[in-house]
């Protein structure tokens, strides 16, 4: 299995440096039952034993098995385990809204949860918004009125407009501005993101 | 060629090329390639503002679970290229790169002293918290207030003191405005965290996934460190998600990651922090101007005294064109200009969208709008009586200025004539209404590109160069140009980039990328009609044979004679009665003598109306206006955006951005989007953007001029002109908070 290569891989060069290290030089100090574990590497069998546990997500309708560090934020699960690299990281504190994703069908900043403690719940991503190759109407909007520029707070800032339609809260312009706001764009894009929004609910699709 | 070409379906109009890989999340960006044994690198900063490392401590750190290894300057190799490394006796001068791991001196708070590379993310994060540092601590300086006297000129004559007519001539002027203008330290915070993965594909072959504005810069930066051949250094940055100018150099952080991964054998990435955002990938630099300008009591300029101080690092001398604009912009007899920087403890500034023009617009738009209501003269009055009928530095026509034009378009827009110039004078409830303009330029440049251009036998184009895309649209524009010259449809085009094994391609800065590149795409068009009509005219018995190139009309994928458009060739069947599979051309590009004839800038105007609560003071821009004398447009959808942006980035510049400096540590006390603001959406109304859509004559073929950098330049002095039309108060230091207003 690909997982197994790579556990294998780890700690072969991670040996090697160390090997290669000024550590050697301590480890001719220490005495010889750490090294034998340090040798073993029993800390690392310990540790992933301990630290690791198992969690069931339901990622745009795929069933996951996992088994990962309660550590691990549900942004980075989806971004470094997953490989869903459409959620982004802009801040990792919830203050710029670039990895928004839905959760049972509500927004969240994926940076300030963990997940573990997704367990068991439906999370949608930027991944999983098209239907095949049909485009949402939201990601169609956002094309025909140039809501983006270089596309990284985007999945972020659809994943959101999505949302602020289904709470009911796009309206009018200003209360769009409003229940956006937690979704930064430094290229400047908000006017074209609103009239795209607009578009969307005025089209009275379902989102 | 170039008319209508805004009509529906024509290339003026076209969506984003890379648009539905955008709005998928299937643009992939530096730090989102999975590639095989990845290991995940995180930075170690210093706590202190300058000294030296007495000791680094890394044992712990070894021993947690998942490191693979820990690089500092004790055990870190030697990059080839980095000279002989420290030297303490002599201290660092200009121009000499920070080079990292290489010595403990510290030169800036924050500053990378260490990386920690694990199997995961967070091992390798929490492992960095375990490396423990002792320091000798110096006494540091970072703040440019307690050191302005301090302040040298920076070497070269571009820097040299500029005299036109006599110097403080405006002191002599029956009516005198003599102020000071303080622009804080702002920071780029493009979306996208800066990042690089490295892979070594060999002993001397690197392969470098960056968040780079230059691919072939960044490229050559690397292959300059660590002494590798051309071919053997490979850059790609399929996306860039921002730069605002934070990309345009190879920072040290990058050539730790190359390091480290040649260190541990196996492919690194690192994503920096927002708050390394601050430090470690340059800002733009706190800055004091004096203004003195006077004019005659009929409105004209009599002089304009310019002087600017401002900062660098001490490793480092980063300098801008800050007082650039007032040498030649208005007609004025009597101009001087002075700028200085002081070097402080701090990381290196950089070029942020509109470079040293930004600044300098701050001060001089808003000495003009003073002297303007000094004379009691209508502020977009007084520009046009003093408008510069040439370049009045250089004594050059200029390419093209549309200036009256955008002037009038703007006023027209935002209904300036229907204000009451009164100051204090309008009011909705509790808010103050007022209405401000102010006028932004830059050098409309072009430089060197090569661009490669395959046709193939079903028709369709490949245009290849290595160029990067920060957010503009340079794809979509490229295909744009390509569309109209060649006449294919863009349905039928592709233009790859980001990639430094592509034909040698511009940096994306400086406004410059359209007029560089675009003329490349241009020109292998050209020699593309050229080669299609030498091909079909070869063959036996063609319409075409003898055909002068000038005679004839490429339209729809296809040849005919212009006075002729019945009889007709395709481009598919010119190859196929060939046997040809494909047509590939390569060819430079670059402008002539033309720079040294004219002078060519770019030009815009903003218009704005601020509500300002009169309890609060709260400043809400409530419409903006903003109008580019930018040449001909290429696309008005992405260049519209694009305008849409330096209007926001100029609202975060003149009310919220302030990078927030604690002198004490040397430190920044606001390095997160939680506390260095930046707008968000209830912070940007609707925005109107004016085109002139004129082509100039001289530029480059297609009449071009830059569009970036004049979206946000004159912006913020808008926004105070117009504060202070509402409230009757001048805010001469940015950002203009409530506090300022109350």
């Amino acid at each position: 299995m690909q997982e197994n290569e790579n556990c294998k891989n780890i700690k072969a060069s991670r040996r090697d440096f160390f090997k290669q290290s000024s550590l050697l030089a301590a480890i001719a100090l220490t005495p010889s039952a750490v090294i034998n574990a340090a040798q073993q590497e029993w800390d690392e069998k310990v540790a992933s034993a301990i630290e690791e546990v198992s969690v069931q997500l339901d990622v745009n309708g795929i069933k996951h098995s996992l088994s990962i560090e309660p550590r691990v934020t549900l942004l980075d699960l989806l971004r470094e385990q997953l490989h869903l690299t459409g959620t982004k990281k802009g801040c990792d504190h919830g203050q710029c809204g670039a990895c928004t994703v839905h959760v049972n069908g509500n927004r969240i900043n994926s940076c300030m949860t963990l997940a573990v403690m997704q367990e068991g719940k439906k999370i949608t991503t930027i991944e999983g918004l098209a239907k095949g190759d049909k485009l949402h109407p939201m990601q169609e909007a956002f094309i025909k009125h140039d809501g983006f520029q270089c596309g990284y707070c985007t999945p972020g800032q659809i994943m959101s407009a999505v949302a602020c339609i289904r709470e009911g809260h796009a309206d009018t312009e200003a209360e769009i501005r409003e229940y956006m706001s937690g979704n930064i764009c430094r290229c400047g894009a908000y006017p074209n993101i609103v009239d795209a929004i607009m578009e969307v609910k005025k089209g009275g699709k379902k989102v | 060629m170039w008319e209508n070409l805004f009509s529906e379906g024509k290339p003026g109009a076209l969506d984003r090329v890379d648009g539905k890989q955008k709005v998928t999340g299937a643009a992939k960006y530096a730090a989102e390639y999975n590639l095989g044994n990845l290991s995940h690198a995180v930075l170690v900063e210093s706590t202190i503002a300058k000294g030296r490392i007495k000791n680094i401590d890394t044992k712990q750190a070894e021993r947690a679970p998942g490191v693979i290894g820990i690089i500092h300057h004790g055990n870190a190799p030697k990059v080839p290229g980095y000279d002989t490394g420290d030297n303490p006796a002599k201290p660092p001068t200009g121009g000499e790169p920070f080079r990292i791991f290489q010595n403990a001196r510290v030169y800036f708070a924050g500053q990378p002293i260490a990386v920690v590379v694990a199997d995961t993310y967070e091992r390798a994060l929490y492992a960095a918290t375990l490396v423990k540092t002792e320091y000798d601590k110096d006494e540091h300086e970072t703040d440019v207030e307690e050191n302005k006297d301090k302040a040298n000129r920076p070497k070269g004559p571009r820097f040299e003191d500029y005299v036109r007519g006599e110097a403080n001539a405006y002191k002599t002027a029956p009516v005198k405005v003599e102020q000071e203008y303080i622009l804080p330290i702002e920071v780029h915070n493009p979306m996208e965290l800066h990042a690089t993965t490295v892979v070594w594909e060999a002993e001397d072959k690197v392969k470098v996934y960056d968040k780079t504005q230059g691919v072939k810069a960044t490229q050559k930066s690397i292959m300059d460190a660590f002494k590798l051949k051309e071919q053997n250094v490979q850059v790609i940055a399929d996306f860039v998600g921002g730069g605002f100018g934070s990309a345009l150099r190879t920072w040290p952080h990058v050539i730790a990651v190359i390091l480290a991964a040649k260190k541990v054998n196996r492919p690194v990435k690192l994503v920096l922090t927002r708050p390394q955002m601050f430090t470690m990938v340059g800002y733009r630099p706190y800055t004091r101007q004096r203004m003195g300008v006077g004019a005659t009591m009929d409105g004209k300029l009599v002089g304009i005294t310019h002087e600017a101080i401002s900062e660098t690092s001490t490793y480092e001398e980063f300098t801008e064109g800050t007082v650039n604009m007032s040498k030649f912009m208005y007609a004025c007899p009597n101009v001087n200009t002075n700028y200085k920087i002081v070097a402080l403890d701090k990381s290196t500034p950089t070029w942020m969208r509109g470079p040293g023009e930004a600044t300098g617009a701050w001060a001089l738009e808003c000495a003009i709008d003073e002297l303007a209501y000094a004379l009691s003269i209508d502020p977009v009055q007084f520009r046009i009586k003093n408008y510069a009928e040439m370049d009045q530095q250089r004594k050059l026509p200029w390419s093209s200025n549309f200036l009256k034009e955008c002037y009038e378009k703007g006023a027209e827009a935002i209904g300036w004539n229907k204000r009451n110039p009164k100051v204090r004078s309008m009011r909705e409830g509790d808010w103050l209404v007022g209405y401000g303009m102010a006028t932004g330029t830059f050098g409309a440049g072009r430089g060197r590109a090569t661009a490669k251009a395959t046709l193939l036998a079903d028709g369709t184009l490949l245009l290849q160069s290595a160029v990067s895309d920060s957010g503009p649209g340079t794809a979509t524009a490229m295909v744009g140009i390509a569309s109209e010259t060649l006449g294919l449809s863009p349905s039928k085009i592709t233009f790859d980039l980001g990639d430094s094994s592509l034909p040698p391609g511009p940096t994306q800065g400086g406004s410059t990328t359209t007029s560089t590149l675009g003329s490349a795409v241009y020109d292998i068009c050209i020699a593309l009609q050229q080669k299609l009509l030498e091909v079909a005219a070869a063959k036996e018995g063609s319409f075409l044979k003898d055909a002068k190139f000038e005679e004839l009309s490429f339209k729809d994928g296809a040849i005919s004679r212009k006075t002729d458009s019945a009889k007709k060739i395709s481009y598919t069947e010119v190859l196929k009665q060939s046997n040809l599979p494909q047509i590939e051309l390569t060819k430079d590009s670059q402008g002539g003598d033309e720079r040294s004839k004219y002078s060519m800038y770019s030009f815009s105007v903003h218009f704005v109306q601020v509500h300002v609560h009169s309890l609060t003071g709260v400043v809400r821009v409530k419409k903006a206006v903003t109008v580019a004398d930018a040449g001909k447009i290429v696309n008005k959808k992405t260049a519209g955006s694009q305008m849409i942006g330096g209007v926001v980035g100029g609202i975060g510049m003149a009310l919220m951005e302030e990078g927030i400096f604690d002198h004490r540590f040397g430190r920044y006390v606001n390095n997160n989007l939680a506390d260095y603001h930046v707008p968000v959406h209830a912070d940007v109304p609707h925005v109107e953007v004016l085109f002139v859509d004129k082509k100039d004559p001289y530029t480059n073929p297609m009449g071009t001029k830059g569009l970036g950098e004049i979206a946000i330049i004159g912006f913020a002095p808008a926004v105070a002109n117009a504060v202070y039309h509402a409230t009757g108060k001048r805010i001469r230091e940015l950002p203009i908070t409530p506090d300022k207003l109350i």
